[in-house]
């Protein structure tokens, strides 16, 4: 990993961080004194390999949530399928979630390895227009756990842009973590020469949530990374037998709906609760196809349309701006 | 801290047990599952801690209704914020550092792990039977910090939180191995929104599928500690910060929950 040399000691903050060559850990380390000089917080030159390579890809969209379990996930994984669903795109979904991989398993790929071709790790193929990359294909076993501290997770986010065979593509969707932590900044950091259309927010409808994901628009803010809209997912549940409504997370702050007001930002539509949704994730399938006349599903293709919308607006003003 | 190097106990020497709170997965209800035990075990007459070491999404401080309150300097070290005037619950959390609530934490692992080690050391628990730590989704800095700040402490052991479907039995699977391999002891499995019923008609949806904490239990011969159900009762009173074993004692919920800390009080009597 370029961010920790091999003969690092064991708490290493990282070549390129502030602490490079100061930090106590740093007493002993034969690369302390290149550290200390400041050389190696240069912009790092796969910043630059990155941008190469990422010239291919038309539309880059990243799903974040400052909350876990609010469905980042399920939403990716959805928006890379119904994008799919069009033959004529080239679809791919980077999985950055490296200590809590779900990709693997929401599309229906668990198990599957990656392979090593000459120009580099070949993605899994879900459809002939829809490649997969996550970590989950680098590990031998479900029980494997990736337990790695910042710098080496970093490293990982960097190999998977630069030497991933993505190929042209018209859309590639990150799926992140929950926080604003590491990936998050190294995702930023190192797609920074590229162009990235924006980030969709999602969350569920509570305060608890919300909180969490009004640090998360702080963020993108904080590194100058457009908004295309928030997602209220989890939004009420309609009994199956009674048709009645429940709130299970109640929105007592007003939900999306009110944060989105108050801080003008799209709010790109509200998805309920629906037991099918979990199952499906669960067998690798897509919703989408297994009930499309859902109220769920249908609110999903909204969604897709004006993000699509979105991504094609902003290239147009690009090139009448040009 | 002075005191802290020459006792190697410090401000831990009078805590009991500590017992994380862990989930691969994020939004499964650890910090909801942390609050309860937390209150449940004050009602029976414990004295708990509970330190939030999630940095970046701190969830602890409006689940308890404690908001914005000031951390003190104490001889001994910060002096934790008490939801009670009894000073039976004791609380510690970065939420309390922060001068507006929506600023976020923009840091990386190295700056984490420096603030968990002064969280550790520096707080001044004073006399605990139990300290539950609240931790973030993963198993990264946050993880690793706690467990090296804690190696001079006997660490009781962690109780897993997961929700039935296997998206999130997936990742906390991971976990499991987390814990074997840094020497972790698993005091058991709780599982929860396990099944919805809804208040109109009484008809049970698995929203999350079902049955997946107590599978997981069996294939990792781990302890299956109880089932806590999809409750909007519980949800409203996390996100108001009410103290849901006072409010519902005839709820089912509540009888879960009870039952649960009862068992895992039991398990660390007995180690």
């Amino acid at each position: 990993m370029a961010d920790v040399p091999d003969n690092a000691p064991e708490h290493c903050p990282g070549t390129a961080s502030e602490q490079a060559g100061k930090s106590a850990s740093c007493q002993g380390c034969p690369n302390q004194v290149l550290c200390a000089s400041g050389a190696t917080k240069a912009p790092d030159p796969a910043i630059a390999e990155i941008g190469e390579k990422m010239s291919t890809v038309k539309h880059k969209i990243l799903v974040l949530s400052g909350k876990g379990g609010v469905g980042k996930s399920t939403f990716s994984a959805h928006l890379a399928h119904a994008l799919a669903s069009d033959s004529t795109k080239e679809v791919a979904l980077l999985d950055v979630d490296i200590c809590g991989p779900s990709i693997p398993r929401i599309m229906g790929l668990e198990g599957e390895q990656v392979h090593q071709s000459g120009s580099g790790w070949s993605p899994v193929y879900v459809d002939d227009n829809l490649a997969v990359m996550s970590i989950g294909f680098l590990l031998s076993s479900p029980d494997d756990a990736v337990i790695w501290r910042g710098p080496k997770k970093n490293g990982m986010i960097k190999q998977f842009l630069r030497d991933v065979d993505w190929g042209d593509l018209d859309y590639l969707i990150v799926d992140t973590p929950p926080g604003t932590s590491d990936e998050h900044l190294s995702i930023v950091q190192y797609l920074s020469s590229t162009h990235v259309d924006g980030a969709v927010i999602i969350t569920t409808p509570q305060e608890l949530s919300l909180q969490d994901v009004r640090k998360e628009i702080r963020f993108c803010q904080k590194v100058k990374l457009p908004i295309i809209g928030v997602v209220e997912n989890m939004s009420g549940f309609v009994c199956p037998k009674c048709k009645n409504t429940s709130q299970i997370f109640p929105p007592t702050t007003g939900g999306a709906e009110k944060m989105c007001a108050d801080l003008d930002l799209p709010l790109l539509g509200k998805v309920p609760l629906d037991p099918r949704i979990a199952r499906s994730c669960d067998e690798g399938k897509s919703f989408l196809n297994e009930v499309p006349d859902s109220p769920a599903a249908e609110v999903y293709q909204r969604i897709v349309q004006r993000i699509q919308d979105y991504c094609s607006n902003r290239v147009r003003e690009e090139q009448s701006a040009t | 801290m002075t005191r802290a190097k020459s006792d190697p106990d410090g401000n831990l020497a009078q805590v009991r047990h500590v017992v994380l709170v862990l989930s691969g997965k994020g939004g499964v209800g650890k910090s909801t599952i942390t609050t309860e035990l937390a209150l449940a075990l004050s009602h029976a007459g414990k004295k708990v801690g509970i330190l939030d070491v999630d940095l970046c999404g701190p969830s602890i401080p409006r689940m308890l209704s404690v908001g914005r309150s000031d951390v003190h300097q104490c001889d001994s070290g910060w002096v934790p914020v008490y939801t009670d005037a009894q000073k039976r619950l004791a609380i510690m959390s970065i939420g309390f550092l922060l001068e507006d609530p929506d600023e976020a934490v923009v840091w990386r692992g190295p700056k984490k792990t420096a603030l968990i080690g002064q969280f550790v050391s520096d707080v001044a628990w004073g006399e605990l039977d139990v300290l539950l730590i609240d931790t973030p989704p993963g198993t990264s800095d946050e993880h690793l910090a706690v467990l090296e700040n804690l190696k001079k402490h006997r660490v009781d052991g962690a109780v897993l939180v997961t929700t039935p479907q296997a998206v999130s039995t997936g990742d906390v699977r991971r976990e499991i191995t987390f814990c074997k391999k840094t020497g972790v002891h698993i005091l058991g499995i709780i599982e929860n929104m396990s099944g919805f019923v809804c208040p109109h008609c009484s008809e049970c949806s698995n929203i999350f599928s079902k049955g997946g904490g107590e599978e997981l239990a069996k294939l990792t011969g781990s302890v299956f500690l109880g089932s806590v159900p999809l409750d909007p009762l519980l949800s409203s009173s996390i996100e108001e910060g009410k103290d849901f074993t006072q409010a519902f004692p005839d709820s089912a919920t509540f009888s879960a929950i009870s039952s649960i800390s009862k068992t895992l009080l039991n398990s660390l009597r007995t180690p």
